[in-house]
């Protein structure tokens, strides 16, 4: 099966649970189950080309520009894990069949495991350092939604959050580091980077990029100081535990660092770091367990302090450390998904993980007990089990390891980690299944059906399989360690095996369970002195630090977002001021071509015009209708001001969008009263009469600057006039702009055009809904209105303007490409001609009218301007390339059609849409309840009084 | 300033002037009000004295791509000042 499949597979077959739900729960289980059992199948079918030694490539070029691509290799290291997230996904599917209630949606779980699925296999199959960081973080996204599965219970919810907020920040520094690493290396595939050991141990940048990895490796493994993320994590349903905090997720981390071993190992710093953290995060955890009562938070940290075992090996730098994590690695998967499943049975069965109010289960759940009590054994290091053998090694290695100083250091903490780690597995077994059987249960458990207990008996008897035979195991184990050693050690000669003689490593391990045996004899005052002890509780760090970087951003956003216009407006001015003055005071500036001149009189009227009615604003503003009316003066002084400086298309639209602005402004203003009253101090206007002063003074010299100027650059302008019939086959070089050298800036614009009328109407749906309804339907109008709402005269005009104004629309559409126009200018026009309507005739008379929908004709806009760019893919060019030609038809002379003009059709009814719906949106707010809505033209209308009384 | 030497220019020079002179004497009449109707009214004023305005530039530049931006005034607006009427007489321009 291909790689590709491989990895693509639980990401379409998360699709299938969500619907087969409907056909029961066997079907929802049964349909994830064969996803993922095809998936392994596919995964061992390329087992025996890789037993030969070859490595698996498949490459798609998605990004090569970023050097981002989807690659994928298949090597004893990722078909090792492959394997594990599969095999052990497929146990837990099974088991989590059995173990959700019928309350669970089974469908939602089901889908999130396989999108975890997917993004671990990922992880483990990526050539491409970049595709590794993408999955890694949909590893963080996917186990969110595992963690929070049960959305009702607050710890779930702050768990989930929590696990995202530690592994995300990770995966953050992560990133930083794989661009480091992909840097020196040249490339960002694994398998180059992997070949450029010297390289990267050379560069100046090794050490910050170890740094960040190992951030993402420790966050996401729990490791010392980010492991109190996992213990929380565990208000998940226990499936979800066993899968993501046994085998996969948490070894995630394991897996970078093994990953790029080659790579990063061997120098002081990946030594002091990495076998540091894992040494203490091993000690740490074993202690933490022991004094857990929740049977799940003894696993977790159970995990806890095995992965920094793991992380303390591969920290070690030597072939044979390596070798031993890996087996640890295969090990803990077994024994660890084991204990969690046998934990959730517990919990299922007795409904209660407490293990204070559990004890001689075995009488009760003998299969169970006997699963937990293999896999805790193994966890206790205890001979005949696969547990002993990595102890074992793990003891040995830590004998020759030395770390801060004296010999004695690391093997005294690891036989001391290991003590604890006898502990808690025995107080997991004494306290939960041993002791004398009680009577005050929450519930009777007794053993689940085989469903459930088939799984974690499937892991025991790997468990003790592979602790009696392990050298069936061992090429295997010595293939996988080949593959993480790279060609940088050799694989050790050791043997795995049960017996090496008696030797310090055998004493140690001695030592450390007959001290754990000791440790829980005495576990009831050492419990106490544990409880009595003043400890730091991460959560409550956690949080305060969250609420902390919370409140600090709540204090920056409000000081800039505090909700008022003014504010907002000021920042900006003075930002705009203030950079504009740099690049006054610093930047080149170019001689003045000319000094200002007499423009003439008409200018100059114009100008004292526009300075006038600006003044009689600030005047007049707490007038809102009078200020709009002054407003006026300034739309229409501006549009021939437009037309003054030779720019006829700026005029039509300015003058448009005058119409429609007014229009808009009056429908609101209908909500709002006449005054505005003065809000703000004295203080504060002389401050904001300064920032407007500043901003008109800058925008003022700026204009002056550009048009009295020399440009210092040559401008742009030369290219688009010689290129503009060239290339886009039309003389008007403002239209070819806006349709072809600029497309892609105008499909996003009336995209963005489309969403705001479409949130307007959302917004005016939702107050139209809402407990505003009422009040506006009550509404009593505070003037007194005239009678004629629909004047005879208003509604025969605009009929005879309305074939008017849609002709005009037409012709300055057509004609946009080459003489001023253009399909803005022409939707505009047409929503006028339209909008005119509406209030001459009235709402329900002009809306019954209208065929289409305002938000059809949006997005039919849309995808008319897109289907013109993606056209363009079928002549072989890049998306919005325009092509032109010319058309005889008969009885007609030759004409230009370009496909520009299929785009311009798309802004018009974009345009046309955008305008309507808002407009329409607005004026829906004003439906009175005392208002009958009228389904005649006029209301006043002769004829239709006579045809009453003839008819009468 | 130079100073037009034909009939052709004369008139041209008048016309401007005088358009431009009942523009911004509208203007007086739309800021001293005194009602919202006399204001409505001097706005619709102005925009017929600028749509005078840009016909007399067109004639003065000899080119003719402003005429449709005189169209489209004269076609248009029209409807703002409907728009305002409606809302004194009213309140809602569209109903």
């Amino acid at each position: 099966m291909s790689l590709f499949v491989i990895v693509a597979l639980p990401f379409l077959g998360a699709l299938l649970p969500g619907l087969m739900y409907g056909a029961g729960r066997k079907a929802c289980a049964g349909v994830t189950l064969a996803v993922t059992l095809t998936a392994l199948v596919g995964l061992l079918s390329r087992l025996p080309e890789m037993w030969r030694g070859e490595t698996l490539y498949a490459r798609v070029e998605w990004l090569p520009a970023l050097g981002l691509n989807v690659e994928l290799w298949l090597d004893p290291l990722g078909f090792f894990f492959a394997l594990l997230i599969l095999g052990i996904g497929a146990l837990i599917i099974m088991y989590g069949r059995h173990y959700l209630s019928r309350d669970d949606h089974m469908g939602e779980f089901f889908t999130y495991l396989l999108l975890f699925q997917g993004a671990m296999v990922g992880i483990v199959l990526s050539d491409n350092i970049l595709l590794l960081l993408i999955f890694w973080e949909l590893t963080s996204l996917s186990s969110f939604l595992l963690i929070g599965y049960w959305k009702h219970l607050p710890e779930g919810r702050q768990g989930a959050r929590m696990a995202l907020t530690v592994t995300g920040m990770g995966g953050l520094a992560m990133i930083g580091g794989a661009l480091i690493l992909g840097d020196i290396a040249g490339s960002y595939r694994i398998s180059d980077i992997l070949q450029a050991r010297e390289a990267i141990q050379a560069s100046p940048l090794y050490t910050p990029a170890l740094i960040l990895i190992l951030l993402g490796c420790f966050t996401k493994s729990a490791q010392f100081p980010f492991h109190f993320w996992l213990p929380h994590a565990m208000a998940a349903p226990t499936p979800v535990s066993a899968y993501l905090h046994s085998a996969t997720m948490v070894k995630a981390g394991i897996f970078l660092m093994a990953r790029l071993w080659p790579a990063l190992s061997g120098t002081p710093e990946w030594f002091y770091l990495v076998t540091g953290a894992g040494l203490i995060t091993m000690v740490l955890g074993a202690v933490i367990a022991l004094f857990k009562h929740d049977l799940k938070a003894l696993l977790a940290f159970s995990t806890v302090s095995h992965l920094g075992l793991i992380t303390m090996l591969l920290g070690t730098g030597t072939a044979f450390g390596v070798l031993t994590a890996v087996f640890h690695i295969l090990n803990h998967a077994t024994f660890k998904a084991a204990l969690f499943m046998s934990a959730g049975i517990v919990d299922h069965e007795a409904h209660t993980r407490d293990i204070r109010r559990l004890g001689g289960l075995r009488h009760l759940m003998p299969v169970t007990a006997t699963i937990a009590i293999i896999a805790a054994l193994s966890m206790a290091g205890i001979p005949l089990m696969n547990g002993f053998i990595s102890k074992e090694m793990m003891l040995k290695e830590a004998l020759s390891t030395e770390l801060y100083g004296p010999y004695w250091l690391v093997p005294a903490l690891a036989t001391f980690g290991a003590l604890f780690s006898a502990a808690y597995s025995f107080r997991f077994i004494g306290h939960t299944f041993l002791g004398p059987k009680r009577d005050d249960y929450p519930a009777h458990p007794h053993d689940p059906n085989p469903g459930m207990w088939l799984p974690p008996a499937f892991l025991a008897a790997l468990v003790i399989g592979i602790g009696i035979l392990p050298f069936a195991v061992e090429p295997f184990v010595k293939f996988v360690t080949g593959a993480v050693l790279g060609n940088v050690a050799e694989v050790p000669t050791y043997h795995l095996a049960i017996w090496h003689g008696v030797n310090v490593p055998l004493m140690m391990s001695a030592v450390a369970v007959v001290g754990g045996l000791i440790l829980l004899a005495l576990h009831r005052p050492f419990q106490a002195g544990w409880d009595a002890a003043p400890r730091p509780e991460a959560k409550t760090i956690f949080e305060a630090v969250i609420a902390g970087a919370l409140s600090l951003a709540r204090v920056l956003t409000g000081a800039f977002h505090d909700g008022a216009f003014t504010r907002y407006a000021a920042i900006l001015a003075l930002t705009i001021v203030a950079a504009a003055g740099h690049a006054w005071m610093t930047g080149q500036t170019a001689q003045p071509m000319a000094m200002g001149e007499w423009p003439g009189f008409a200018p100059s009227a114009g100008w004292v015009m526009l300075v006038a009615a600006a003044g009689a604003l600030v005047m007049f503003h707490h007038n809102r209708l009078i200020a709009l009316i002054l407003m006026g003066i300034v739309g229409t002084m501006v549009s021939v001001g437009f037309a003054f400086f030779s720019a006829p298309d700026l005029a039509m639209t300015q003058i448009s969008v005058e119409v429609v602005t007014i229009i808009l402004m009056l429908l609101a203003l209908n909500f709002l009263p006449d005054f505005t009253p003065k809000e703000s101090t004295a203080m504060q206007r002389v401050f904001d009469g300064g920032v407007a002063v500043l901003g008109g003074l800058g925008a003022g010299l700026l204009a002056y600057h550009l048009l009295t100027g020399s440009a210092i650059a040559p401008p742009i302008s030369g290219y688009h006039l010689e290129n503009s019939y060239l290339g886009g086959g039309g003389t008007n070089v403002v239209n070819v702009i806006l349709v072809d050298f600029r497309g892609f800036d105008t499909f996003g614009e009336i995209i963005v055009l489309g969403i705001a009328a479409l949130v307007i109407y959302a917004l005016t749906e939702t107050l139209l809904f809402g407990p505003v309804r009422a009040r506006l339907l009550n509404r009593t109008p505070d003037k007194p209105l005239s009678g004629d709402r629909h004047p005879l005269m208003m509604v025969v005009m605009t009929r005879v303007i309305m074939p008017l104004a849609l002709m005009v629309g037409i012709y300055i559409f057509l004609r946009g490409h080459n003489e001023p126009g253009g399909g803005f200018i022409a939707g505009l026009v047409v929503a006028v001609a339209v909008v005119m309507q509406y209030m001459a005739s009235g709402f329900a008379w002009a809306s019954a009218r209208q065929r289409y929908p305002y938000h059809g004709i949006i997005g039919s806009g849309v995808l008319v301007a897109g289907l013109t760019g993606i056209g363009a893919w079928f002549t072989g060019t890049e998306f919005l390339t325009s092509s032109f030609g010319y058309v005889k038809l008969p009885g007609l002379e030759a004409f230009e059609v370009a496909s520009a003009l299929f785009f311009d059709v798309g802004v018009f009814l974009a345009v046309v849409g955008a305008v309507m719906l808002s407009l329409e949106s607005f004026s829906r707010l004003a439906r009175r309840a005392d208002m009958p809505d009228s389904e005649y033209p006029m209301d006043i209308d002769p004829s239709r009084d006579t045809r009453t009384e003839g008819g009468a | 300033m130079i100073l037009p030497t034909g009939l052709f220019e004369w008139s041209l020079l008048i016309a401007i002037l005088s358009v431009s002179v009942s523009q911004v004497m509208a203007m007086v009449r739309l800021v001293i009000g005194p009602g919202n109707g006399d204001r409505i009214l001097a706005l619709d004023t102005m925009v017929i004295n600028a749509i005078g305005l840009i016909v007399l530039l067109g004639i003065a530049q000899g080119s003719e791509v402003y005429f449709e931006a005189a169209l489209i005034f004269a076609m248009l607006g029209f409807v703002s000042t409907v728009a305002y009427a409606r809302f004194i007489l009213r309140g809602d321009i569209i109903e």
